[in-house]
This record gives C-alpha cells, sequence and structure tokens, in this order.
C-alpha cells in the first residue's frame, strides 16, 4: 500500500535555511544540504527546498545548492520559488531536482502547468496554493501571501488538476505558524474534488495534526518546516506514533 | 570495476550517475557503445515518454545495441518498460527482452491516483537484487504505466493490484521504482546490483 508522507521543508535564503512565522520573522535554522541528509536519515520521504531570495544573483546561489543536495541525498525533492518560465524548471531538473513547485507564476500564467507537464511530466509540477478564508470564501493569494487575486481555492485547484499538474501543495495562511493543526476541512474537500495527490501544508504543532490532516484532511502527504528544523517532533517518534494509529507510513528504522 | 549509465534524451541520469557516487563509485555516462560494451555494468536509466525514447534509441542503433549485452544491465524505470516487448503508452514495440506487455493504470475508486507516486512496499523479492531483503522494504515510485506479473516478475508491488516491481532474467535486471532515490533501501539494491 502506498505510505503516507511526510515531507519538512526548508526555506532558502542566501544558501542558509530560514522559518518564518505567519510569513515573516525569519529565523536561522541551519545548513539545508546537512540539515536535508539529518532528515533523511531520520526517515523523511521528501523534502521540499523554497528558494525565497528574490535576486539575480540569490538564483545562482540557490542552483548551486540545488546540485549540491542532488548529489548528497538519496530521496525525492521538490524545489521552489522563483520559477516563474520552463528555461527556470529545466535549470532546475537539470542541477538534479525531482520536482520543481510554482506559485504565482501559474496563478498569473496557468498555461505554465500545461507547459510543464507537457514538457518533463506531470510527475515533475508540483502546484503551491497559498489561501486564506474570507467573507467570500477561500481564496489564493500570491507573492507569499502577500497579494489577494480574485481566485478561489477548491476552482483554481480544479483548474490546476486539469492542466496536468501532478501534485497540490496547499498552504492555509490562517494556519500557517500558528501550531494549531492543519486545515482539515478544506484539505478533505480538496482530496474529494481532485484526482492528483495533496500536500497539506501549515499548522503543524505537535503530533496529532499529522494523524488529523491524514485522516479527517484525507491528505495525501502532509509538510512542515519548524517542528522540525527545532526538534520539538522528531521524525522518527511522529511515525511511530503514526503507525500506532493505523496510518501506513514508510518505517526505516 | 567499471559502470557505465547509458546516455540519451532521457531524464533522470544525474540521480544515478549521483547515487553510484555516493557508493563511491565512478561511472561513466556515454552513449559510446564502444565504451558500454567493455563496462562491467551497465544501468538504463529513463525518465520519460515510451514512443519518444525509442525512436530515439532505435535511430543510434542502441535499440539491437543494449538486447545483445552479456554483462548485467539494470534498466531502473521507463528503462524496465522499454525492455519489455510493447507499451500501451503511444502503442510502442520496445526491445522485447522481457517478454511482456506495458498497460496503463487505470483507477477503480477515487482514492487511486495516477501516476502511483511515492513509497510503496516490495515483496516476494526474488533475485540477487534483493539479497538480505525480508519483505516489506519500502522503495519511491513515480509512474503511470506498469508491468502486469509474468514469468519473469522478480519483486511484487500492490498498487490498484499486484504489478511487477522488477524484472530479471539472465544477465538483465530491471526495476520499476528508482532505487536512486529510495534512501538506503536503494542504496542495498545498487550494491546488489553491483555486486553480482
Amino acid at each position: 500500500m502506498l505510505a503516507k508522507r511526510i515531507i519538512p521543508c526548508l526555506d532558502i535564503k542566501d544558501g542558509q535555511t530560514v522559518k518564518g512565522t505567519n510569513f515573516v520573522n525569519l529565523r536561522q535554522a541551519g545548513d539545508p544540504v546537512e540539515l536535508g541528509k539529518i532528515y533523511s536519515r531520520q526517515g523523511a520521504d521528501e523534502l521540499v527546498y523554497l528558494d525565497i531570495t528574490a535576486s539575480h544573483e540569490g538564483r545562482k546561489t540557490f542552483t548551486e545548492l540545488v546540485r549540491r543536495i542532488a548529489a548528497e541525498i538519496n530521496i525525492p525533492f521538490t524545489v521552489g520559488g522563483g520559477i516563474g518560465e520552463l528555461k527556470d524548471v529545466d535549470r532546475l531538473l537539470n542541477a538534479g531536482a525531482d520536482k520543481v513547485s510554482v506559485n504565482s507564476s501559474a496563478i498569473r500564467n496557468p498555461q505554465l502547468i500545461d507547459d510543464i507537464a507537457k514538457h518533463f511530466g506531470s510527475q515533475v509540477c508540483v502546484v503551491a496554493i497559498d489561501a486564506r478564508q474570507t467573507v467570500q470564501g477561500w481564496k489564493c493569494y500570491l507573492n507569499g501571501g502577500r497579494l489577494e487575486t480574485d481566485r478561489y481555492l477548491m476552482e483554481w485547484a480544479h483548474e490546476v488538476n486539469d492542466r496536468g499538474a501532478g501534485e497540490i501543495l496547499f498552504t492555509s495562511m490562517d494556519h500557517d505558524g500558528v501550531k494549531n493543526g492543519y486545515a482539515n476541512e478544506a484539505l478533505a474537500e480538496l482530496g474529494d474534488l481532485l484526482t492528483i495527490p495533496v500536500i497539506a501544508s501549515g499548522g503543524a504543532g505537535r503530533k496529532e495534526h499529522f494523524l488529523d490532516a491524514f485522516r479527517l484532511g484525507k491528505a495525501d502527504a502532509a509538510l512542515a518546516a519548524s517542528v522540525f528544523h527545532f526538534g520539538e517532533i522528531p521524525i522518527p517518534e511522529l511515525k511511530a506514533y503514526l503507525y500506532g494509529e493505523g496510518i501506513n507510513v514508510r518505517q526505516t528504522i | 570495476m567499471q559502470v557505465a549509465i547509458i546516455k540519451y534524451n532521457a531524464g533522470n541520469i544525474f540521480s544515478v550517475d549521483y547515487a553510484l557516487k555516493r557508493l563511491g563509485v565512478e561511472p561513466l555516462v556515454t552513449s559510446d557503445k564502444e565504451i558500454l560494451r567493455k563496462a562491467d555494468r551497465i544501468i538504463f536509466p529513463g525518465v520519460g515518454e515510451a514512443e519518444t525514447t525509442m525512436n530515439h534509441l532505435r535511430k543510434n542503433g542502441l535499440d539491437t545495441f543494449i538486447k545483445e549485452l552479456k554483462q548485467p544491465v539494470l534498466g531502473i524505470c521507463l528503462g524496465m518498460q522499454l525492455m519489455c516487448r510493447r507499451s500501451e503508452e503511444g502503442d510502442t514495440d520496445c526491445l522485447g527482452i522481457f517478454d511482456a506487455e506495458v498497460k496503463r493504470f487505470r483507477p477503480r475508486r477515487h482514492a487511486d491516483k495516477v501516476p502511483h507516486m511515492g513509497w510503496n512496499t516490495l515483496t516476494e523479492t526474488g533475485t540477487p537484487l534483493f539479497d538480505g531483503f525480508k519483505g516489506g522494504e519500502f522503495v519511491y515510485f513515480v509512474h503511470s504505466y506498469y508491468v502486469p506479473l509474468n514469468e519473469y516478475t522478480a519483486a511484487v508491488t500492490d498498487y490498484i493490484h499486484p504489478f511487477s516491481a522488477a524484472l530479471h532474467k539472465d544477465n538483465f535486471y530491471a526495476t520499476q521504482f528508482h532505487p536512486e532515490k529510495s534512501g538506503s533501501v536503494g542504496e542495498r539494491i545498487l550494491t546488489n546490483f553491483l555486486n553480482l
């Protein structure tokens, strides 16, 4: 049976891992390659590296980093941040990434999803969606959550699915950094709506939150950052707990 | 020992190269038949689409060349599918090393998502590739097409229904999953292949 995945996410700025709370207040959390190796040994199923540097110089540093990650990490990893066109995808896949994650650029130019799927295969195309509950329902946001769009979460997720994305990474901005659990109702709705896997993101604070994301939220994978970076939830302990609760997770130790 | 990776228009070649380097092996990545012929071990990787890739192999004379190799050969993912007789993907005639037909996964219920992507378990592991395995080991898959169970099946995985996670016939070995991305379990499989 296909295992539910646990995915640590590393935000990268100038070649270093950082993690914010509610998308601001960045704190240092270690060397990305070393951290990735530790997670891989602890039983992480995949890794996500998000480049939050904006400059051209930062992009070059990140591509170099992707090359080092590919050389040293023996599990799949996704990279994202600043991917605007096919040649960015090509550059990152050539550096050794297994998948790329697109977000703002896909909302601005949805055709990018079709193009990535056609050129490189659906399996490399992860579409990240940042959304927040408003009086009108779940709305999508751009630029790391700074800009509200006129897109609704379910409608956009459905379009992303139809355009050939391989996975959806859904971050609830209301839950992100608050450590009070994932947006399980919205997750379950996505799970019922879509034919591609959904990665839950935003809100992990305790082991029970992961269980809820899988059980109530029907997620295929759960992503988290600070609870792993600061050792609040060791991955082996998390997996043992989930396994004990009847969730099919990959046991490595 | 000289290990060679067949270079052609498929992705995923870096990952295999890196994985071997982590095991202390410096593989040659080449499409040069003379170099390939002399290698002790050959890896035939692949991520991509069957029809385009087969056309590319035929154009470069690699189709007959691969079939005639005598040293241990390991096909990975699309590499394994191309070693079969025929693929439903683009209705493509393939190399025919394994007399089996590659089929597309057809979901039976909503939860059956295609591609089959992620970590799944191996059972009935029955070749030297899996020496030291007890069954139940997790490996990493990404694929939409599969090889049904057949006389060359060397490991079984269940997704929607049981299918061939690995094949073996004479000097030809193949895995549907990616040993180069399968953590320490994958490293054991690559090491076993090098030690054949």
